[in-house]
């Protein structure tokens, strides 16, 4: 007799949802800030940003464990605040993916910015549009397949995170156990039936993900 | 090209002498392991080469040819089927150690000699290991059933991978107690950090920790002489001061 837990589906759903308006509303200044600023940080944050690309998910999660732990700065933070410690939780999760994802959504959107170059920005300024405005009405639309590229990859990379969930989530039903970490469970439990039900779905979600973005791309013409 | 080949010389050299054991450990057991595997070289010269990690978790690797010679399980059940699957040579099979299950916390005050805090007290987090994968985990569960708290606490218990994952939850503060294994808390002359509670062993199936002889090795000496030594008294003296009790059969 099989049965199948589907918790983790609609708890990697609400992650990667979550995480990604989160991740729009954080990466779409920075994307805008790195492309504009002539600041000697400039550089540094942008390997910041890039960070997690390189980092082994280990280092991440074995960093946000101490820091949310009760010794760290951010469970120091969470128990002044009366909060609940983040650790083993939802938002702990959360937490973890915008730092995880950071890279899938602001790179796409500042290669968006540095795409489009100054000439729009300074037309909609010689035409008395304010800087919110401009932003707003010229920059935003102008990089709008950044904005839907930094949207998918965003969701589609927190789906996929496995590393930094098993270190920091606790592995609760219902509440941290993502799908990748239940399949990790299946596999390693030899229920192979439940892990290929699961893992065939992320196959094909993953699959058809990429298959809507690259939709979107116009083959590059040559002028000859 | 001067130099890699000495660093070829270098590398290859001691395996042109001694074999290398491929040995799979379930977690608990790290400390007294590693000192059993220095005295193992130190004696014959072989090379132990140990992956740690939760029984469940090993079984299903050796099941799929994971290359291991040896298999310590922190059970009896993972490795008599591994004989019942021809994975393993079931005359091998003997007990190396009977594991005790505590529950601890490092803060000195939370934990009572009764366990009666897990009743009473008002812990967030409750640290175990995946009951699925690790014997210590199905322990602690059946402990917790004896207090009639397994379905009340669910929201509250969190799952370490294995038995390693459980101590770092609780060592690094983030659940407030856990159920881990008595040798995780056993650094030999010194006294044990924070409190605890030896579990007494009629609350829980016991924790018989059976080595085996897997498939891989049947044909090379040096696992076997890892086996034998595993049963001298020198591995039995490391194996009883990290509180394992010995099997007397």
């Amino acid at each position: 007799m099989m049965s199948l837990d589907l918790s983790p589906i609609w708890l990697t759903l609400c992650l990667a949802l979550t995480t990604t308006v989160l991740l729009m509303l954080i990466g779409t200044p920075i994307a805008w800030w790195l492309t504009k600023t002539t600041s000697p940080l400039r550089v540094p944050i942008n390997a910041i940003v890039a960070l997690p690309l390189v980092l082994p998910p280990t280092v991440l999660g074995f960093y946000l464990l101490l820091l949310m732990g009760p010794a760290g700065p951010i469970g120091r933070m969470t128990d002044f605040l009366g909060m609940e410690r983040l650790s083993f939780t939802f938002f702990g999760l959360v937490v973890g993916s915008v730092i995880y994802s950071l890279p899938f959504v602001v790179h796409p959107i500042q290669n968006a910015f540095e795409a489009m170059g100054p000439g729009p920005m300074e037309a909609a300024a010689t035409l008395r549009a304010g800087p919110i405005d401009r932003f707003f009405s010229v920059a935003v639309p102008l990089a709008k397949s950044g904005f839907f590229t930094a949207a998918v990859l965003g969701f589609a990379h927190t789906i996929g995170e496995f590393g930094v969930v098993l270190m920091i989530g606790g592995n609760i039903p219902g509440r941290t156990r993502v799908i990748s970490v239940a399949i990790y469970d299946h596999v390693e439990a030899l229920e192979y039936q439940q892990a290929h039900l699961l893992a065939g779905g992320m196959l094909l979600f993953s699959f058809i993900v990429l298959l809507i973005m690259y939709s979107r791309r116009r083959p590059m013409r040559l002028g000859i | 090209m001067k130099f890699i080949f000495m660093f070829l010389l270098l590398t290859l050299a001691p395996n042109s002498f001694a074999d290398n054991v491929l040995v799979a450990v379930a977690s608990n057991f790290k400390a007294p392991m590693e000192q059993i595997s220095a005295q193992f070289s130190k004696k014959t010269g072989h090379k132990l080469l140990i992956s740690f990690g939760s029984t469940g978790k090993f079984y299903t690797q050796i099941k799929n040819d994971a290359p291991f010679d040896v298999f310590l399980s922190a059970d009896q059940d993972h490795p008599a089927k591994l004989a019942q699957n021809n994975l393993a040579l079931k005359e091998t099979q003997f007990t190396y150690a009977i594991g005790k299950l505590v529950l601890w916390s490092p803060d000195p005050k939370i934990v009572d000699n009764k366990g009666e805090v897990l009743l009473k007290g008002s812990y967030a987090h409750l640290a175990l290991a995946n009951p699925k994968l690790a014997p210590y985990g199905v322990a602690a569960r059946e402990t917790l059933s004896q207090f009639g708290l397994w379905e009340k606490l669910q929201a509250r218990l969190v799952f370490g991978e294995n038995i390693t994952q459980s101590h770092q939850f609780v060592a690094s503060g983030n659940a407030d107690l856990g159920f881990v294994a008595y040798s995780q808390l056993i650094i030999p002359k010194k006294a044990i950090k924070g409190s605890f509670w030896l579990v007494p062993q009629k609350m829980y199936s016991p924790l018989k920790q059976d080595a085996i002889l897997l498939i891989k090795g049947k044909n090379k000496i040096a696992p076997k002489e890892f086996l034998a030594f595993l049963k001298s008294e020198s591995a039995k003296t490391i194996i009883k001061e990290y509180g394992y009790e010995e099997h007397t059969p």
